[in-house]
């Protein structure tokens, strides 16, 4: 019983997933979603006390385009993200493992807010994980 | 409770000699990160420990849990008073009195298990790498009367276990799923309610447990449980436990499981199959 589950779960996962699918940039609603998305994301981080702190110097309108630009990229958009890498953006920022999950929470609360598919927010959230070692502690 | 309490008191102390000056209650962790409360108290899922852990205390946090469950079976009522302290994203302690009442014989049986769990690497969420952890469930049984008459060794046992657990945010059909594997190793029959080695084996068994589940979003998920056991009691066959369940993550304070679990025959009585629910605190 367990053996065959897990054969199962195991064909489920290497199947390929069909190439029709539409771009995570056309779920977020192409330039101008992803606009929308990143400021009410900005919003919550400005109102989140664990951590505004490490945004107190921030240049919004900048850190709102770059944002935009970055995940337009990373989502299929026809953008080419013009800021530094990650690892260079975070640097001597400290953040630790709670901020930085906060901070998902943030946008999880945006996506909400723009009334994103779960799918599409799980596109999404996949993305951003992969940049938790990046980001952490540098 | 206040059995609970006294039991727990020693489960606390320990942990707070892990909590650092600067640690505080928290909830750094996404929500359901910390999953349930299962039937021997360690965080997991119902039947099976899961390599998650209890609470959502992140690096630098503590946190804790309180549990009920209950499992109303045809001839039998399984019902778990549960508490965890985890500390920093690294240690778990739990604590469990189990009572299972023998409806139709009448009677019951009681066990309290003390529960550690310790994160060797690796994150749940974040990462190529599975989360693993090591832990060990100490047994003490309250009622070996009964117990012994039907071949039991011992009346406690420890069992030892390992566990991988890895979430997939965007899984199949684009939804987040988990995936857990458990290696334990036991001599307990039915958990330790029935005592620990017996006529027929009284060594060390390895069994396998696994879990698997899907989040429909962020607050309901689904998924299956399947639990070997051993088989150290030559007065009746024992049997591998498998649940399907349901779980509700409304908020990080509160978690609800419903299962439908089918426990096969428990000492002799055939068919034990029934309803399984679950509700978890979080502090």
């Amino acid at each position: 019983m367990a053996r065959i589950f897990l054969v199962a779960i195991w064909l489920l996962l290497a199947v390929p997933v069909v190439a029709m699918e539409r771009t995570l940039y056309d779920e977020l609603g192409q330039e101008q979603g992803i606009s929308q998305l990143m400021e009410a994301f900005i919003l919550e981080i400005a109102e989140d006390d664990r951590v505004i702190h490490h945004f107190e110097n921030v240049d919004i309108d900048r850190f709102h385009r770059m944002l935009s630009e970055h995940i337009c990229e990373l989502s299929g958009g026809p953008c080419k993200y013009s800021g530094e890498s990650m690892v260079t953006v975070h640097t001597g920022m400290n953040i630790s493992r709670a901020e930085f999950n906060a901070v998902v929470e943030n946008l999880m609360t945006a996506m909400d807010q723009q009334q994103l598919a779960v799918s599409t927010q799980n596109r999404l959230l996949a993305i951003l994980a992969s940049f938790h070692k990046e980001v952490i502690y540098q | 409770m206040r059995k609970l309490t006294r039991v727990a008191a020693p489960a606390l102390a320990v942990a707070t000699l892990f909590v650092s000056h600067h640690a505080m209650a928290d909830f750094g962790r996404i929500i359901a990160t910390g999953g349930l409360t299962t039937v021997e108290g360690s965080g997991g899922g119902g039947l099976v420990p899961w390599a998650t852990l209890s609470s959502y205390a992140e690096e630098g946090q503590w946190g804790g849990t309180i549990a009920y469950n209950q499992v109303n079976l045809d001839d039998y009522k399984l019902a778990v008073k549960a508490a965890t302290i985890s500390v920093d994203n690294r240690w778990e302690f739990s604590v469990a009195k189990q009572q299972f009442d023998l409806l139709s014989l009448g009677g019951s049986l009681k066990q309290d298990i003390y529960g550690i769990k310790y994160r060797l690497g690796g994150d749940v969420l974040y990462g190529a790498m599975p989360q693993f952890t090591v832990g060990l469930q100490h047994k003490r049984n309250q009622s070996f009367d009964l117990p012994q008459a039907v071949g039991a060794k011992d009346d406690t046992g420890t069992d030892i276990y390992f566990s991988g657990a890895k979430v997939w945010l965007d899984g199949i059909w684009h939804r987040t799923w988990l995936a857990n594997v458990t290696l334990r190793a036991t001599k307990a029959n039915e958990m330790g309610l029935l005592g620990f080695g017996g006529d027929a084996n009284n060594s060390y068994e390895l069994q396998g447990e696994i879990a698997v589940g899907m989040f429909i979003n962020r607050n309901w998920a689904v998924g299956v449980e399947y639990r070997q056991k051993p088989n150290n009691l030559g007065f009746a066959e024992e049997h591998d436990w498998y649940d399907i369940f349901i779980g509700w993550f409304p908020h990080k304070r509160i978690a609800f499981a419903l299962a439908y679990t089918q426990l096969e025959s428990i000492a002799g009585a055939d068919g034990q199959d029934g309803i399984y629910g679950s509700l978890q605190v979080t502090f």
